[in-house]
């Protein structure tokens, strides 16, 4: 049944990413139409408007989450793909561990980022 | 006049060979003979230590499941005509090791189909003990599973199936359509056992939705919608949204059931 869990939140964490994605699309392509997350004029990459956003705690958590279940959803789909290799059951097992702390790894280090460039936007004044 | 279509059969015999290799035979063929046919005229007029499996000659029993030019299905209902013009290529089914020439060793489906225990798993082992009446289920409770009955274990879907083809654990169309079968079974109560395997790592969840297991398979069973239901429910039971399955009723003796209306008397006896 282990597997149950792990499929049923790989398919929820693609429904996530259908709706943080669609968000990072709507700020990063239409920003300058919309001035979602993008308050100053300009492009929404333009300086100004990249500060406003690292500045807001919204914007921040969501891509840690954004970060968080796309790691989930395209780690477990790269095992998915691995096991499909009729590996011994020794290798799957050091496939899952490698894969778990590559995906903890990298989380840690995107939301090392995030509250890095979230001090640094509040350190220069923007407040989203 | 008998048209004559070139047999392209694979031959292999592990104790001699050192891999499959492909034998063409004349076959003279008229309308109506099947592929079976065909094979027996090759085994009877020129080479009888030509191998491969059969039973009933009718779709029956599912012994002779083989790649008909390229394409899994049953020797004994396919008419020869019908899928070759002058050549047809006759192969065991893939997915599978060679026992010999034809004859695929099927012991690896079995040994998957008996781990998802596809029979009537009871929890009231004193009902099974004594049993206190017959079971009773409606046509909509029998629908439900019906169509998955058909299968006939050929293991056209295990050859067909994309998965299985590079993950030989993964447990594949026919062992889980007929888990599928007995957990939509009403009088059943072995579905969290059956869980348990089809769950697990190489299980349901290896199915991509190919369908090709649908699209071969010469009874017309669904397996591909079976094992789509199979995760559906699966993940329903994992998220404890499952509806609580209804017991099977029990008729206590005779006379109690509703009989159908629109069914044909029986004819009065002959004899």
């Amino acid at each position: 049944m282990r597997e149950t869990k792990y499929w049923t939140w790989h398919m929820a964490a693609g429904v996530a990413i259908l709706f943080l994605l669609g968000l990072h699309m709507l700020i990063m392509h239409v920003g300058g139409i919309t001035h979602l997350f993008a308050p100053h004029a300009g492009e929404a990459t333009s300086k100004e408007n990249s500060l406003y956003r690292d500045g807001s705690l919204f914007f921040m958590t969501t891509y840690i989450l954004l970060l968080g279940v796309a790691l989930y959803h395209g780690l477990y789909g790269l095992r998915t793909i691995l096991f499909e290799l009729t590996l011994k059951p020794g290798v799957e097992k050091a496939v899952s561990i490698v894969l778990l702390i590559a995906g903890l790894g990298l989380f840690g280090l995107g939301v090392w980022a995030a509250f890095a460039t979230h001090a640094i936007a509040i350190a220069a004044g923007a407040r989203g | 006049m008998p048209a004559e279509i070139s047999f392209h059969v694979t031959r292999f015999n592990p104790e001699c060979d050192p891999a499959p290799y492909v034998k063409t035979y004349p076959v003279p063929v008229r309308e109506g003979m099947t592929v079976l046919d065909g094979l027996h005229y090759i085994k009877e007029n020129l080479d009888p230590s030509l191998a491969w499996r059969y039973s009933c000659r009718m779709g029956v029993c599912g012994s002779c499941g083989m790649l008909l030019n390229g394409r899994p299905t049953l020797a004994c209902n396919t008419q020869i005509l019908h899928i070759a013009t002058t050549d047809l290529t006759v192969a065991p089914l893939p997915n599978f090791d060679i026992i010999r020439d034809l004859v695929p060793d099927l012991s690896t489906m079995f040994e998957k189909h008996v781990a998802l225990k596809p029979h009537i798993v009871r929890a009231d082992q004193a009902e099974i003990d004594d049993p206190a009446g017959e079971f009773y289920q409606s046509p909509e409770e029998l629908g439900a599973y019906l169509q998955f009955t058909y299968c006939i274990k050929c293991a056209c879907c295990m050859a067909a199936c994309p998965t299985l083809a590079t993950d030989t654990r993964y447990l594949g169309p026919m062992p889980l359509a007929a888990a599928r079968r007995y957990n939509a079974d009403t009088r059943d109560d072995g579905r969290s056992a059956r869980n348990q395997v089809a769950g697990a790592s190489h299980g349901a969840f290896g199915c991509h939705y190919a369908g090709e297991c649908s699209r071969v398979c010469p009874k017309g069973v669904d397996p591909a919608r079976a094992i789509q239901y199979l995760k559906r429910q699966l993940v329903l039971d994992y998220l404890h949204l499952a509806r609580k399955k209804k017991p099977c009723s029990k008729l206590r003796g005779p006379g109690q059931g509703k009989p159908l209306t629109n069914i044909t008397p029986a004819p009065a006896r002959t004899v």
